[in-house]
């Protein structure tokens, strides 16, 4: 009894650190950046990080929670994002308040990535394993490709759609182009800000915590470790593993429209295979399963580029040397046994160092 | 018509080249080799230094492309896989991952981002039936799979190596037990699809001539794409997942979109496994209960 | 009570039950069953019938056929030919998880556990839908969510009472020793509220002490829960010990039914393991 009870408290008391971590980051940052000491091309990160935190988060409770390797988690942040745009764009003279806007494109966002993801997921969900993750990728790539083609159009008719060109719209001269094919969306009002980033990381993270230890979590994890005997408990798995996949499309769909209403000009191509990857490295290097790995491997990761300026053209070379290299080293029990023991002996003789002192 | 059908066998045949190397070591070492698309290119720059600078003639630029690969190819496998061969597979992919970014930015720092004008390596002129014209590049192209398929087949059936690869892929434990190096045999089909891939890279090159550190990631999923498309692990299934492949992408550029076409072979790809899992040449495993 | 003077009766079907259970319908009424694999017959004219609270045994040497019955009896292979019946119900067309919604529910002979959760959550998945609350409820932790958590970890602890493992409900069950892990396999079988059990080797690698734990805690959950009980073992002495009625299957048909001093003095039966596998004749 003693036992459950702890395990209970601590998994609670987790979640909170998890939430801790969050607004300590949105303070420290906030008070840097008031006070004037965060470098310019810092403050460009941070809503981004943000965007990125939330891919993390959600990849990971299709990868981690749901163990199902998803290769396309791009292609929803893209559906997302140019969604997203799309109604931010149309409803500017209807909602002129730059913050309803934003949250109107964020469930817009997050509404059309978790339809992508339920069209995905019916038919694919029954593949297991490699054959699952090239679907991914396919419907990654096909989402890129159409969005590629994609022309959207507003005047006072309404939304005009086109795969050809922009003249195929048939607009009103009056109306103006929202999406033009591979130019992407142009003259995009930025609306994001950092702190309905953080409000939506948490949002997140606390929708994820919760799920996962409650009936519907248990279920998945139970699908995870073993589909065959989850089915022998009557645990419908296509419904859950569906769930997990739309939810983890949603939340990358509000991703993509934060990240998108942060600049004035996106385009389908920055959502790519490699963006999906770049997710998925996050996911794996900050421990499958593990909430706080992803938000800190997802900040790190997407400022260690921006540190490595200095190394310029080498810097792309170096985070693939690094990748492979921990790899390497966490997968290998020797090395992680040396790493273990050395931090020991640091740890150790600092304090020690401490006592004499 | 007919020349579209052609042209479409010639581009899979480029596909199937390059699936061959993704299924022979999924095959057997079970992993999504990501860098296989990227060692095509180093296949393809390899080709092009020792003609463009150094001016050799085709067949001996084409050799030394083989060559340089297939170390390479076994250089990766050593350094970054065999430590891996007990991890997880998304341990593995991802570590793969990273070694397709290493070799594009290595690539990227040593001939820059610029297009490289590949060299015309097949000297024949194009052949002309009627009023349908067939370049040469894609006779070759077809010739050169063909051979491939042969002697890939010859080699897996008839020679010991061959027989080893097929015992370690189908059970690395017992092939082992039966005295069969497994390290030496997973080699070995890393140094055969590393050099099939430097083929590819000077077909492919032949065909669209522009080179750049980006030209093998494309290529290389849709060649994945094809290996699943004909059942990951199965040689013939590779060869007929390709060429159908560069057959559907090259019909629909010409009659439904050039820009869709990317969709329709991915979508093409997402139907067969809803509607035959395992691809269609792949075999059916099902899990003891 | 013990089983050496139970008595079987014939139904107007060619089924044996209980004399107990004489008047009341049976709870699995199997007839015709079979299925090849590839033109292969791997099970063929597979006819049973269990009672509301028999203990049934199948046996048979390695390789007869026993654990293609469980997965044909569970959806996990769909039957080339034959009918169940659960409970008077056709189970024709339902799924593992539909059989299992139904009533029955099982181990398997290699464990199968959620290796990576605890103790008490492998119980609350067999839990899983008598837990009633949703999503949303569980996402906003509604006063729903707590009352019905409440009740499954009452109920889970209850359960793993019958093994006296609540004490190990924090556990990682993937960590437990083999006892246990079998053990705990029967729990969340339990915990699905079935009306039919069926154990696949439940006492494969326990020891004699074990095991004979095992067979009172079998008649225990019997009496208690008010189920049938179908179990395949090798373990003779439980099987003569705990079952009402045995079946013997070899080359996927059967060879002989009765009770079990009927079936150790059948000349069939003797034959069948003598002439098959010595192993596993114990």
């Amino acid at each position: 009894m003693d036992n459950i009870k702890r395990k209970y408290s601590k998994k609670t008391i987790s979640s909170f650190i998890n939430y801790g971590i969050v607004i300590a980051f949105f303070l420290v940052l906030q008070i840097l950046s008031v006070t004037g000491h965060l470098g310019s091309s810092m403050k460009g990160q941070l809503i981004p990080i943000c965007s990125y935190i939330i891919m993390a988060l959600s990849l990971n409770l299709v990868v981690g929670i749901s163990g199902e390797l998803s290769l396309g988690h791009a292609g929803f942040m893209s559906v997302g994002a140019f969604s997203g745009v799309v109604a931010a764009s149309s409803l500017a003279d209807a909602v002129p308040n730059g913050i309803i806007r934003l949250l109107i494109a964020l469930m817009v966002g997050a509404l059309f990535a978790g339809l992508a993801g339920m069209v995905i997921g019916i038919p694919v969900l029954r593949l297991q394993g490699d054959y699952l993750a090239i679907v991914t990728l396919a419907f990654g790539e096909i989402i890129k490709n159409v969005l590629n083609c994609l022309y959207v159009g507003a005047d006072s008719k309404g939304l005009h759609f086109s795969l050809k060109d922009q003249q195929s719209l048939h607009m009103e001269s009056s109306g103006k182009v929202i999406l033009s094919g591979p130019m992407g969306a142009l003259g995009i009002t930025k609306l994001s800000t950092f702190f309905i980033g953080i409000v939506l990381i948490i949002l997140v993270l606390f929708y994820i915590q919760n799920f996962v230890n409650s009936r519907p979590g248990r279920a998945i994890a139970a699908i995870r470790d073993n589909r065959i005997a989850a089915e022998a408990c009557g645990i419908p798995v296509t419904k859950y593993k569906l769930m997990a996949f739309v939810t983890s499309a949603a939340m990358a769909g509000a991703a993509g429209a934060l990240y998108a209403l942060n600049y004035s000009t996106v385009v389908p191509k920055k959502f790519d295979f490699n963006t999906s990857i770049l997710v998925l490295v996050f996911v794996v290097l900050g421990g499958i399963g593990n909430l706080r790995g992803s938000i800190i491997a997802a900040t790190v990761l997407t400022i260690l580029p921006e540190l490595l300026r200095e190394f310029q053209d080498y810097r792309m070379l170096v985070y693939a040397v690094v990748l492979i290299l921990v790899m390497l080293i966490t997968n290998n029990e020797k090395a992680m046994e040396y790493l273990r023991k050395t931090i020991k002996k640091l740890l150790k003789s600092k304090s020690e160092g401490r006592h004499t002192t | 018509m007919l020349s579209y059908f052609i042209n479409g066998i010639s581009l899979g045949s480029v596909y199937a080249i390059i699936a061959l190397g993704y299924t022979m070591v999924y095959g057997i070492a079970k992993m999504l080799n990501f860098a296989h698309g990227d060692v095509i290119m180093i296949g393809g720059y390899m080709a092009f230094c020792s003609t463009a600078y150094l001016g050799w003639p085709a067949i001996p630029s084409v050799l030394f492309a083989i060559l340089v690969c297939t170390v390479l190819g076994v250089i990766i496998e050593k350094l970054a896989y065999k430590p891996l061969r007990d991890a997880s597979s998304l341990a593995v992919l991802i570590t793969a991952i990273g070694v397709s970014y290493f070799l594009q930015n290595a690539a990227l720092l040593i001939w820059s981002s610029n297009p490289k004008a590949f060299p015309n390596m097949v000297k024949f002129p194009n052949l002309v039936i009627g009023d349908i014209q067939i370049s040469s590049v894609a006779i070759v192209t077809i010739i050169a799979c063909i051979i491939i398929m042969i002697v890939l087949t010859l080699f897996t059936t008839k020679t010991k190596m061959g027989k080893a690869m097929r015992a370690v892929s189908e059970d690395k434990g017992a092939a082992q037990l039966m005295g069969i190096n497994v390290n030496a045999t997973i080699s070995m089909t890393f140094a055969i699809g590393s050099g099939l891939a430097a083929i590819a890279g000077v077909l492919l090159c032949s065909a669209y001539p522009t080179l750049m550190p980006t030209t093998g990631a494309m290529p290389g999923i849709k060649a994945f794409t094809a290996a699943v498309f004909g059942g990951i692990g199965s040689i013939p299934g590779a060869m007929l997942g390709g060429i159908l492949l560069g057959i559907i992408e090259i019909f629909a550029k010409a009659y439904i979109s050039t820009q869709l076409s990317d969709a329709i072979v991915f979508a093409v790809l997402i139907i067969v496994l809803i509607v035959k899992p395992t691809g269609l040449l792949g075999k059916k495993i099902s899990e003891k209960v | 009570m013990s089983n050496k003077d139970i008595k079987l009766v014939q139904l107007p079907s060619p089924n044996f039950v209980p004399e107990r259970d004489r008047d009341k319908p049976l709870m699995l009424e199997v007839s015709h069953l079979g299925i090849d694999f590839g033109g292969l017959t791997a099970v063929n004219e597979f006819n049973i019938g269990i009672s509301p609270t028999e203990i049934a045994g199948l046996i048979g040497p390695n390789g007869a056929g026993k654990t293609t019955v469980f997965n044909l009896l569970t959806k996990v292979y769909e039957p080339t030919r034959g009918t169940i019946l659960l409970d008077g119900k056709d189970t024709h067309g339902m799924n593992t998880i539909q059989v299992n919604q139904a009533g029955i529910a099982r181990t398997f002979q290699n464990i199968r556990l959620f290796d990576k959760l605890t103790v008490e959550d492998n119980v609350k998945i067999g839990l899983h839908n008598s837990i009633k609350y949703h999503m949303p409820t569980g996402v906003f932790r509604l006063p729903k969510y707590w009352r019905e958590e409440k009740k499954a970890h009452e109920r889970a602890l209850e359960l793993l009472s019958i093994f006296d493992m609540q004490d190990m409900a924090g556990y990682i069950a993937g960590s437990l020793p083999y006892g246990a892990q079998r053990r705990l396999e029967i729990v969340r079988a339990l915990a699905t509220g079935p009306k039919l059990l069926l154990l696949d080797e439940p006492a494969a690698g326990m020891n004699p002490s074990e095991t004979s734990e095992l067979m009172e805690n079998i008649e225990k959950i019997r009496d208690e829960f008010k189920i049938a009980i179908l179990l395949i073992e090798h373990d003779m002495n439980l099987v003569m010990g705990v079952c009402e009625s045995i079946a013997v299957l070899n080359f996927g048909e059967i060879i002989a039914k009765g009770t079990p001093a009927e079936i150790q003095n059948n000349p069939k039966v003797i034959e069948a393991y003598l002439g098959a596998d010595e192993e596993s004749s114990n």
